[in-house]
């Protein structure tokens, strides 16, 4: 061990100022561009937002959730809190306490416009995600129970029966990893995209 | 709880200890300086780095050396940071075209990300440029992480030696931990977000055309290589506003696994590592095991508290838990996380002094949100931050010997140290100043004009989230109550002193105390020694860190989340 010849602090500011400067390039540049090329030339799709295409043309990403509020021949996403409602240049979420009564108001008028636009439900309990903005404002995601929730409606649109749309849920109902990690959940945009294959309506 | 919900809190321990003893005892070789698998790939580049910044890796420093070199490498960080964003408008790497960063905003996120804290003041889609993200944000990811381990391992040197001058050179500590720990790890992690859809590319946002007919724009960038840092350095701070809950940074439950997996591995390690550096590794599987009781009883009590769901929610609003839903106060969190995903995930993230969110914890239960308050205010040693977390622990163990000896009437001894009034006086300053600046910057805003311009919500919920800020920065945390409004020179600046003083003003004591420590004589252990290892010392350490948060903090806590519990109970 040497600790006799003391360090001078210039020098110690010195190798301070080097050393971050080759690790600036190191973990700054070298490091993220490495990781950047890897996956461009391995994993094209899933580094550039895993874009979704219909005929050619893209109509979204698989990860990123759309406004269906108000369309009533689409199954509806989560109220969302990002920008104007999805806006995926703005992500985040309401940040409404438990206690503001705003957050009570809003998710009165939400309860409104579902149970106006889903009326053969009646009174029946709304799924809580349905009227509950999401962390990032973007969730792609609705429970099965608030797909189910929809089905009478999107029967009614699509002229389907309400068998063949709950099929169609449970056909686009990813599980569990590993039957214990995350939670069943309904990809909103695929489920859509399906079911205008299979029943479109003014296409 | 579900029983899905006790699943993956027992999975997630098992794999959490499994981590622990594989990384423990890597990281003890690391920086020990004995050979590793990697040594033939990564020595070379540490000797290149040595010759190109001329360190002498034989050489070795004493406290107040250590120290100074790790506040001159901080301060030309924060300035480095704070440039590059003052000048990101007329760099490469922009396409967004963003404008350059305001000073004060400039002025927070480099404190911020330089302190290891992350909290962010400022709008990330709307204000950085990729340029800034990679070599400014990603880069403090890296080297405040490495500074935390490079103290902790300083500290651990001061109990393993005796009659010592040195604790370690900061250069090589700073580099191996770099190199030889999180530099591979993020590199192989990043990869595997990818696979899960996490973007990883120098893109400009994307327009596109919305199923409905609506254009949406979709912020892009390389966001995969910072994901993994953030977690695995404990930093948090998100490519995008809405952190780990954008779909972008955390895709699937598989990705939102390893992110919680990825916050603990090194904190974790880093007991087991002090065990073994000591020469006994029992007494880390002691200071693991503290940390694990506090960590679980957290744990289980959000998830009830966020299972219960919302009291105030109409009736008309099923918040059941049922085989095709979560229910719960699903308010701000995620469907592919639920309820028992996204509250494991905040009770580690608290813990841990990582912030990274995957759900918004403004809008989590009062008492949901209290114990996430209180896993940062205990001082972020329920595992913490990386090296901060073991470092702050040790602290606390000191402090708990201490009051032993006082009981009994011995000087304490921890490690076979003797604990004299030297090493208490370090202790008790680093005890204090994370709480006075908590309590001392809240009181401040809450009866200042400029203060009480933050809070989005009314009522005692405004008054948690000017503490929850305060404690977040000052424990280094950077998760937020997210409604209040920091983006103002009043919050940037109380917060940047904070954060600083919540580092700089831990760090320096701490270094003192190894250093002080490295150059006694060890003590033997005979019949009369209070012994650090098993049940009865960790009973009396969860005691001591419980007690002095609650006598510290009970006043606060009962004007905030207590209060507010009451009041949703009530129905008023």
């Amino acid at each position: 061990m040497n600790t006799e010849t003391p360090y001078r602090p210039l020098q110690l500011l010195r190798t301070a100022a080097l050393l971050l400067l080759v690790l600036i390039v190191l973990t700054g540049l070298a490091y993220p561009l490495a990781v950047t090329g890897i996956a461009q030339l391995t994993m094209r799709d899933d580094a550039n937002g895993s874009l979704v295409e219909r005929d050619g043309v893209v109509v979204g990403s698989a990860l990123i959730g759309q406004n269906f509020w108000g369309s009533s021949g689409y199954f509806w996403g989560r109220p969302s809190a990002a920008g104007s409602g999805y806006d995926a240049n703005q992500s985040g979420g309401a940040n409404l306490g438990p206690s503001n009564p705003a957050l009570v108001t809003r998710i009165e008028a939400s309860i409104a416009e579902l149970r106006a636009a889903n009326w053969e439900r009646g009174d029946s309990p709304i799924p809580v995600d349905l009227v509950t903005t999401s962390a990032s404002g973007l969730d792609p995601h609705i429970s099965p129970a608030a797909a189910e929730y929809q089905a009478p409606r999107i029967a009614r649109e699509r002229g389907l029966s309400e068998d063949q749309v709950l099929a169609l849920v449970r056909a686009h109902t990813e599980g569990r990893w590993l039957w214990v990690f995350g939670e069943e959940r309904v990809n909103v945009l695929e489920l859509n995209l399906a079911l205008d294959a299979l029943a479109p309506i003014g296409r | 709880m579900t029983t899905q919900a006790i699943l993956q809190l027992v999975l997630y321990v098992a794999a959490l200890a499994l981590l622990a003893k594989l990384l423990g005892g890597y990281l003890a070789r690391v920086f020990s300086g004995e050979r590793t698998f990697a040594d033939p790939v990564l020595a070379p580049v540490e000797r290149t780095i040595y010759r190109l910044t001329g360190v002498d890796p034989q050489r070795e420093m004493p406290w107040t050396t250590y120290a100074f070199a790790l506040l001159a490498f901080s301060l030309f960080s924060v300035l480095a940071l704070y440039l590059l964003q003052r000048v990101q408008g007329s760099l490469p790497l922009n396409p967004a075209g963003q404008g350059n960063v305001p000073p004060h905003l400039a002025f927070n996120t480099a404190v911020s990300f330089t302190t290891n804290t992350n909290w962010q003041s400022y709008l990330p889609e709307a204000t950085v440029s990729h340029l800034t993200q990679m070599a400014g944000l990603t880069v403090q990811n890296f080297v405040s992480a490495a500074a935390g381990i490079a103290i902790a391992v300083a500290l651990v040197r001061g109990l393993a030696r005796h009659s010592a001058k040195a604790i370690g050179n900061f250069w090589v500590d700073l580099t191996r931990a770099v190199l030889w720990v999180l530099l591979p790890v993020a590199f192989v992690l990043a990869l595997i977000f990818v696979s899960q859809g996490v973007v990883q590319n120098l893109d400009a946002p994307r327009q596109i055309t919305t199923l409905p007919g609506e254009v949406q724009t979709i912020a892009q960038g390389p966001v995969a290589s910072q994901e993994a840092i953030k977690m695995f350095g404990t930093n948090g701070g998100g490519f995008f506003n809405a952190n780990s809950a954008h779909p972008f940074e955390n895709p699937t439950p598989l990705t939102n696994l390893l992110q919680m997996l990825t916050i603990f591995a090194i904190p974790a390690g880093l007991t087991a590592m002090f065990g073994r550096m000591v020469g006994n590794p029992r007494q880390g599987w002691t200071v693991f095991g503290v940390m694990l009781a506090l960590f679980l009883v957290g744990a289980v009590l959000t998830t009830v508290f966020e299972q219960q769901g919302n009291p105030r929610f109409p009736d008309a609003v099923d918040q059941r838990a049922s085989a095709s839903q979560a229910g719960g106060n699903m308010e701000g969190k995620e469907t592919r996380f639920g309820i028992s995903a996204s509250a494991l995930f905040a009770t580690i993230t608290t813990a841990a002094s990582c912030g990274a969110v995957n759900a918004m914890h403004d809008a989590f239960t009062p008492l949901g949100g209290l114990v996430l308050l209180n896993n940062i205010a205990v001082g972020e040693v329920i595992f913490g931050g990386v090296g901060a977390g073991l470092y702050g622990f040790l602290i606390f163990a000191m402090l708990a010997v201490f009051i032993a000896g006082l009981m009994v009437g011995r000087t304490p001894e921890y490690i076979g140290k003797k604990i004299e009034p030297r090493e208490m006086t370090f202790v008790t300053l680093t005890i204090l100043v994370v709480p006075l600046l908590i309590l001392g910057l809240t009181a401040i805003a809450l009866v200042t004009e400029r203060g009480l311009l933050g809070p989005l919500n009314p009522g005692p919920h405004g008054l948690t989230e000017v503490l929850y800020a305060y404690t977040s920065g000052a424990g280094n945390n950077g998760s937020a109550f997210a409604g209040l409004n920091a983006n103002s020179n009043f919050y940037a600046t109380t917060l940047g002193i904070a954060m600083l003083g919540g580092r700089f003003l831990m760090i320096v004591p701490i270094l003192a105390v190894a250093g002080s420590l490295a150059a006694k004589k060890r003590v033997a252990a005979t019949a009369g020694t209070f012994p650090t290892t098993g049940l009865l010392f960790g009973g009396l350490l969860c005691g001591v860190i419980l007690i002095v948060a609650a006598l510290t903090f009970f006043p606060a806590y009962a004007l905030g989340p207590i209060v507010e519990h009451l009041m949703l109970r009530a129905g008023s």
